[in-house]
């Protein structure tokens, strides 16, 4: 087997010149949070390690995640990315098809054993023995399987992969499943969101290229480079809610004024994503600034926790749906009214033991 | 811990007598005693501090979950409404904090009565007959309540369920909120930011932290309730003993 060629020799051989390479290795470092000193360790490495192939297979997903990853923002960054990823097999950018296209899958696994990286882009359901999602006359959950057998590590795009989202939102009839649950012996880092930022998606998979192992994760198993803060503590209109200056209705006055969107139910306050620093398209905006609340779509169970315009979460284990306000209030009530109907029977109970002393006396 | 069945017979006593040494609430050895020092100073201290602390943080909580109408007082630069109410949760829930933990060290070197609240005698056969009796004297089932030198059992539970565990449960999902705004890498991120994927997500924190609140606000409203019914219907000093310390009784009968 002719040894695996370089980055470097991919890229060149994709047309990109040294120039657009150089431009591209500091392009990373910035990105990446690194140091200019960084720059030429990045090109260095790139230039001297086996390239790192990445499988890229699809479960039950809505291909949003493919979507935002062909418009990463710089068109740079997102040619030398995609030179880097085996294309050989993805459902959405492959030539082949069909047969053909199973079979290069299992070329891919084979050749590369143990060495390449598993991008899984939504989940396998299990209910039915996995037949709500089949590929190539099989249940997806046997690919994912045989994909993750060989894999170095695992990467979990979007919050169908990392938590389950739309597809295993209650009453989940599939069992959708998110994929720690059935990859139990490789590391997984998430990278949730619906979908993801593309320059977060480039970036996880450049880092993991070029330096050759995970970003720092934090608790839940994201980088925490980009999921280490929650829009609410980078958000622009964060002035505004300290300031206790609140959009009050759509429409209204405050909301043209640009106020905090809170009352609108954002969910920012408990969300962990980088969209309030990156941006989205390019950095143009992001949905706060286009003058909706975030919707937390990139934690988990975001279909499960109520109205996207109400930031307190629904309980349905009380039969119907309320909030803790709700739930709080009319237990408060009733408690209350307790408490006065028995301070009554009380001050009763107390007079009629009176009067019989009285009348014992 | 053994609860000490009520004796055929105790000396009395001089009035106004410091016995510290007399059996755990649900032991009713406390007849004939016309007052006992129960509460020591910083158990009494620390119920009222505790009490302001709640009430400062509900009002505060309820105002950041459903903030106040939006103000115009200046540029936001120089307005800082949410940013003040939020100031004040947090500054009394760290005198909520040092007061717990303050606490929760008198209850290793006070008074057993001290001790109450953090311990339940689930196993003790009799400590439940008498949550029983408690329960049916609140039913009107019972014609008078026992005494008591320190809670009686109904009271010792309810407050270990809804002051012990309740504020406990506050603090770590309280302190875990803080730790989202500290950043994960400070140590309040470090030491409570588990609660966070534990419980599901931030949301789901807050919800928790929301109906935590409602848990005390209920518990406040049955014990303020209770402590004034029993001051005038039982048979001992409640609310003056939160005060000076001391229960005084208002019979001699036994039981
Ligand atoms: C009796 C005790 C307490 C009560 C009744 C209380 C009540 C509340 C309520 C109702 C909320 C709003 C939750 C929501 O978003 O729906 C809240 C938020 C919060 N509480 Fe507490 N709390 C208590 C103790 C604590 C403690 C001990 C801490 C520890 C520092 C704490 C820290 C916080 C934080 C950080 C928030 C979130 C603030 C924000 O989102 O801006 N709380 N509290
Ligand atoms: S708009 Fe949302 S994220 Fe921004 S400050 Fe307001 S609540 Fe926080």
């Amino acid at each position: 087997m002719p040894p695996i060629e370089t980055f470097y020799e991919v890229m060149r051989k994709q047309g990109i010149t040294r120039r657009s390479f150089m431009k591209y290795c500091s392009l990373t470092a910035s990105a990446l949070g690194l140091g200019p000193s960084f720059v030429p360790q990045i090109a260095h490495a790139m230039e001297t390690k086996p390239r790192t192939p990445v499988v890229w297979v699809s479960g039950l997903e809505c291909t949003c995640c493919s979507e935002s990853f062909i418009r990463g923002a710089h068109p740079l960054a997102k040619d030398v990315v995609l030179s880097m990823i085996s294309l050989d097999y993805n459902h959405t950018l492959m030539a082949a098809a069909g047969h053909h296209a199973e079979a290069a899958l299992e070329e891919t696994l084979e050749k590369y054993k143990g060495n390449y990286i598993l991008a899984v882009e939504g989940n396998p359901p299990l209910n039915e023995d996995g037949m709500f999602c089949i590929i190539g006359g099989r249940p997806f959950l046997d690919q994912l399987k045989r994909a993750a057998e060989g894999a170095k590590a695992v990467i979990a795009w979007g919050a169908c992969a990392s938590y389950g989202c739309v597809q295993a939102a209650k009453p989940n009839p599939t069992r959708a499943t998110p994929i720690h649950e059935v990859i139990t012996d490789k590391p997984i880092i998430r990278v949730p969101g619906c979908p993801p930022i593309a320059e977060v998606m480039t970036g996880v998979i450049t880092y993991m290229l070029t330096f050759d192992r995970l970003p720092e994760l934090d608790r839940q198993g994201r980088p925490a480079m980009f999921y280490g803060q929650r829009i609410h503590d980078k958000c622009y209109r964060r002035a505004h809610f300290d300031a206790g200056q609140f959009v009050e209705s759509w429409d209204d006055e405050n909301a043209r004024k640009g106020y905090c969107l809170y009352k609108m139910g954002c969910k920012g306050p408990t969300t962990y994503n980088a969209c309030s620093t990156i941006g989205w398209n390019d950095g143009t905006s992001f949905p706060i600034q286009s003058g909706h609340g975030c919707i937390g779509c990139s934690e988990d169970g975001f279909w499960d926790q109520g109205s996207f315009y109400n930031r307190v979460t629904d309980l349905t284990q009380f039969g119907v749906e309320a909030n803790a306000d709700q739930i709080g209030l009319a237990a408060t009530g009733v408690v209350g009214a307790g408490v006065a109907i028995h301070a009554a029977i009380s001050a009763l109970k107390a007079a009629q033991n009176r009067a019989a002393l009285r009348e014992e006396a | 811990m053994s609860i000490p069945q009520p004796g055929p017979f105790q000396p009395a006593p001089s009035r106004k007598a410091t016995v510290t040494d007399l059996p755990l609430g649900g032991a009713r050895g406390a007849r004939r005693l016309t007052a006992v020092y129960v509460y020591e100073v910083p158990v009494r201290l620390w119920h009222w501090i505790n009490a302001f602390a709640i009430v400062v943080l509900c009002i505060t909580g309820y105002l950041i979950a459903s903030p106040l109408p939006t103000m115009q007082i200046g540029e936001a630069a120089h307005q800082f409404v949410m940013g003040y109410v939020r100031f004040t949760h947090f500054a009394a829930a760290m005198i909520l904090i040092v007061g717990f933990a303050a606490r929760a060290y008198w209850a290793l070197v006070g008074n057993h009565h001290a001790r109450q609240i953090f311990t339940l005698p689930l196993f003790n056969f009799q400590w439940w007959k008498e949550v029983w009796h408690e329960i049916r004297w609140y039913a009107f089932l019972e014609r008078q309540p026992r005494k008591y030198a320190g809670h009686n059992p109904l009271a010792q539970l309810a407050m270990f369920t809804f002051i012990t565990l309740g504020v406990l449960f506050m603090i770590v999902t309280g302190l875990a909120l803080y730790g989202e705004g500290e950043g994960a890498l400070s140590w309040i991120g470090r030491g409570f930011g588990w609660v966070i994927p534990l419980a599901g997500g931030s949301q789901m924190v807050h919800s928790l932290h929301h109906l935590g609140m409602w848990s005390i606000v209920i518990f406040t409203l049955v014990h303020i309730y209770v402590a004034v019914r029993e001051d005038i219907m039982s048979r001992q000093s409640i609310i003056s003993t939160m005060i000076s310390g001391q229960r005084t009784f208002k019979d001699d009968r036994p039981d």
